[in-house]
């Protein structure tokens, strides 16, 4: 269970986020929606270890992470895809699934998820030595997210996985997210600006705006909510 | 065509010297986007210890070790202790930092040794091997260096390509903030970077020592000549090093065997020059212009 | 559509009016601060010993060089490791000048600057199309490099090869009395040659072009986008910072009565380059700061190491080893150089003084942007 209190983050004087409080329950599905500018990759960045907020904590099982560096968040078993995937376009297919692996498995198991991966997403086992600068937008996006799996996380945050993708691409990436959680019990926190596809996949959804929580309740109960729906979430 | 022979051969030995010193220069730009202008004096440094085990009686092997494990700390301590702090800050500010280090190394050398240069035993004979009734300039020692410097050169690309170290050391390199995300402990990595880089920049201070001598500022043109060689070759690319540092090292010695020995260092600004007019960022750089 | 852009007109006139007359009050204000300085230094270098004169003439023109590099690098963002080389084009004119023609000195350090722009030019034409460590690299190999030709055999008879030219010293005129010491005159061709370059950039840097070098500086896209012609900017700064290099280099021949190879290493390069860094990058005044540091830091630390009684090769070293030592601490800790720590110190005085003046001190301290964030141009950032 990730829990978040109060969370104040600044970029210089003016705050990205400004007191937000919420809390991912394992084994669901959480969306953050809001507009742009509205503090959602700041959210993920603080709780990944990226940024430090200014005050309020981030707490994975009662264990703070603010005061953490990115790296040993890692491996408290949380994984963070970041906004266009971040895959290492230098390095080959291959070597960016490794990569996410390498702090936790020997040779063997590493090889063994890397090999699921490959299962989960056919493409890229078709194009493992080549590099990742070859791969269209979409196969990038799994291989960032195949990269995130490797290390079989127990949280999984991701940011904004349809930016620049074609519908049917998106349509598919968050299947997969909903499968992931559905059999693996990965627990999801997953930022998206579009509030239709993600509360399409979603259990949980809250609207972050101007650096708080406005809304917050069960996904399908949102999109039901004309109001709500007109006044933040645009469609 | 014999003239020519040698001189291609000469070329290529002190061009593999050159290379050595690129290779450092490149692993560190690589790393940390910070041109180490003090590579000069760090390989100075450590040549001068490698001389003081010969000169104490030890062997030219010890010594070489003495110099490649002291490069190694040395590289390592400099990161962790004045580049550390700069490694967020504009550009300019490492380069001034690595430009002070370079001084202070330089008198740091000049009050424990004394500036008069030293000459440095070369690890096998210096004359040259005939073929055929014709001395060539190519001599036991000068295989030795192409050889160790085609080693070194072995062992960092299996290094880089082959292990599991040097995937973590390209990741912290090209993209430090998703390699942190994936668990990889950049800051070592630095560190271990500028080690390597100071390792193989120790490498080439024992290798040139028997021709300039050992002194505070015997090793500048090593610095000069290694550093037009990375900048030809296009910073980013470690064979772009190596090739940098060959044909560099052809086109000095055509230059001070056809024209004048003095007009050697113009005639690495002229090579420069020529190779930055057609690709502003090396030949081995990227095309794509810089990133904004 | 007549009738609104003849209103539009009138108030952009009077700002056309206001502004000439800042300009006006800006070039009247330069004048009177170097009438100034020349009057304080004509006291001080009347005052001292001759030894002490030519400490003066060496700081003088070192001033003209590291002023006009903290104008390429300070407030054009473009690194050069090669000011040496132009000084020593500067040197090499002058001399010659002097040893084979009958010209006054004036005009032959003019010429001095003419030849060493028009080198300027043709680094600044290569340079243009560089940036970060491939210029560094580039004007790396010109330092290292020209010195060189000095040696070149052809070249032998003309430059003097290692030994270099030796220059006949300047004549007081006779009005002076037959008393009056050589080294206060050449103190003083040199200081005038510090005041008048100081006088001339601050005219410039704080003019139109100032701002334009200081745009590509900031943000070459946005600046070409807005117009700049980047390159050809780029190339004044060179031209005109080599010119300064080259009037440097002049002085130096007159006041050290010699051009040789030896003058120019590649640490002359590197010396100047600190100047700027401790003195506080882009800002005139760093750069008196940063060459009087220059000339007596290392003084001074010879004094000491004598009268500590050190070893020769702790003593030999003691300068250059505080220099190395000044250059990593005052960039790791103290980034904004002396100018910046007065100003700051300055601010903050007056702050106590009046604290609704903030903004006035913000507005008369422009050069502050450039010592915040001066950067080598390209890399990544």
């Amino acid at each position: 269970m990730l829990e978040v209190k109060d969370l104040v983050v600044a970029y210089g004087a003016e705050p990205a986020l400004d007191g937000v409080s919420l809390s991912v329950p394992d084994g669901a599905l959480t969306a953050v929606l809001g507009a742009n500018g509205a503090g959602k990759t700041t959210l993920l960045r603080t709780i990944s270890g990226l940024l430090r907020p200014r005050s309020g904590t981030a707490a994975l099982d009662g264990r703070d992470l603010t005061r953490l560096p990115a790296e040993e968040i890692v491996r408290l078993g949380v994984a963070h895809v970041p906004q266009s995937g971040g895959v290492i376009t230098e390095l080959t297919v291959e070597e960016n699934l490794r990569l996410g692996g390498l702090w936790r498995w020997r040779r063997g198991d590493l090889a063994r998820r890397i090999a699921a991966v490959y299962e989960l997403f056919p493409p890229l086992a078709d194009r493992r030595a080549r590099a990742a600068a070859a791969l269209s937008g979409g196969e990038r996006q799994m291989l960032a997210l195949g990269r995130a799996l490797v290390a079989e996380p127990r949280l999984l945050l991701v940011d904004e996985p349809s930016l620049g993708l074609a519908p049917r691409v998106v349509a598919q990436i968050m299947a997969v997210l909903r499968r992931l959680c559905d059999d693996t019990g990965l627990t999801v926190l997953l930022v998206e600006q579009n509030a239709r596809s993600a509360l399409s996949v979603a259990d949980r959804a809250l609207v972050l705006s101007l650096g708080s929580v406005a809304v917050a309740g069960e996904a399908a109960a949102l999109a039901a909510d004309d109001r709500l729906r007109h006044a933040y979430l645009g469609f | 065509m014999v003239r020519f022979v040698n001189l291609t051969l000469a070329g290529i030995t002190s061009g593999m010297v050159f290379a050595t010193v690129a290779l450092a220069l490149v692993l560190i730009w690589r790393s940390t986007r910070i041109v180490n202008f003090a590579q000069g004096g760090m390989l100075m440094v450590t040549t001068f210890l490698a001389w003081t085990v010969v000169d104490a009686g030890g062997s030219y092997w010890v010594a070489l070790a003495a110099a490649l494990a002291s490069g190694l700390v040395l590289g390592a301590v400099i990161e962790r202790v004045v580049i550390r702090p700069v490694e967020d800050k504009p550009p300019l500010n490492a380069v001034i930092v690595t430009l002070g280090l370079f001084v202070l190394l330089q008198a740091g050398a000049g009050m424990v040794w004394g500036d008069t240069p030293h000459s440095y035993p070369p690890a096998f004979g210096i004359r040259g091997l005939s073929v055929g009734g014709t001395r060539l300039l190519l001599s036991p020692n000068d295989l030795f260096v192409i050889g160790a410097v085609g080693a070194v050169m072995i062992a960092l690309t299996v290094l880089f390509v082959r292990t599991d170290l040097g995937l973590r050391l390209r990741a912290a390199a090209f993209a430090p903030e998703i390699a942190r995300l994936l668990g990889v402990r950049v800051g070592r990595m630095l560190t271990l970077g500028w080690a390597l880089a100071a390792l193989v920049g120790s490498l080439a201070g024992v290798l040139i020592a028997p021709s300039v001598f050992v002194g505070p500022t015997q090793f500048d043109a090593v610095l000069v000549f290694g550093f037009t060689a990375a900048v030809i070759g296009g910073l980013d690319s470690p064979v772009g090093a190596v090739v940098g540092g060959l044909l560099l090292g052809c086109a000095l010695s055509y230059v001070s065997g056809y024209l004048s020995s003095d007009l050697v260092t113009l005639g690495a600004l002229a090579a420069l020059i020529a190779v930055l007019l057609v690709r502003p960022n090396g030949l081995f750089g990227a095309t794509t212009g810089r990133r904004v | 559509m007549i009738g609104t852009t003849r209103q539009a007109a009138a108030p952009a006139r009077a700002a056309e009016r206001a502004r000439l007359a800042l300009g006006r009050y800006r070039l009247v204000r330069h004048a009177l601060g170097a009438a100034a300085a020349l009057v304080a230094l004509y006291a001080l270098t009347s005052a001292v010993s001759p030894y002490r004169d030519l400490q003066i003439a060496q700081a003088a023109y070192l001033t003209c060089a590291v002023a006009g590099l903290t104008v390429l690098t300070g407030l054009g963002g473009q690194i050069s490791l090669g000011h040496g080389a132009f000084m020593a084009v500067g040197a090499y004119t002058t001399a010659l000048l002097l040893n084979h023609r009958s010209w006054p000195l004036a005009a032959v350090l003019a010429a001095a600057v003419v030849v060493t722009a028009a080198a300027g030019t043709a680094v600044g034409a290569v340079a243009a199309r560089l940036h970060g460590p491939y210029l560094a690299g580039a004007t790396l190999a010109f330092a290292v490099g020209l010195p060189g030709l000095a040696n070149y055999e052809p070249l032998l008879d003309l430059l003097g090869g290692q030994n270099g030219l030796s220059v006949t010293p300047p004549v007081p005129p006779a009005a002076l009395g037959e008393t009056f010491p050589v080294e206060r005159w050449q103190a003083w061709i040199a200081c005038l040659g510090a005041v008048l370059t100081l006088f001339l950039l601050a005219n410039l840097v704080r003019g139109r072009f100032g701002r334009t070098l200081r745009a590509t500086r900031d943000d070459e896209i946005a600046a070409a986008l807005h117009g700049v012609r980047v390159a050809r900017v780029r190339i004044i700064a060179t031209v005109v910072s080599a010119a300064c290099a080259g009037l440097a280099g002049g002085l130096l021949a007159v006041a050290t009565t010699l051009a040789a190879p030896g003058a120019f290493p590649l640490a002359l390069s590197l010396q100047l380059i600190a100047a700027i860094i401790i003195g506080g990058l882009g800002s005139l005044a760093g750069a008196v700061w940063g060459a009087l540091v220059l000339v007596f830091v290392p003084a001074w630390a010879s004094d000491l190491a004598q009268s500590a009684d050190l070893s020769h090769n702790i003593a030999s070293n003691l300068p250059l080893a505080l220099y190395g030592l000044v250059l990593i601490v005052v960039t790791l800790v103290f980034p904004r150089g002396i100018q910046g720590g007065l100003r700051a110190a300055r601010t903050a005085l007056a702050r106590r003084r009046s604290p609704r003046d903030d903004a006035a001190h913000e507005e008369a301290a422009p050069h502050d942007t450039a010592a915040r964030d001066t950067a080598v141009h390209g890399g990544d950032s």
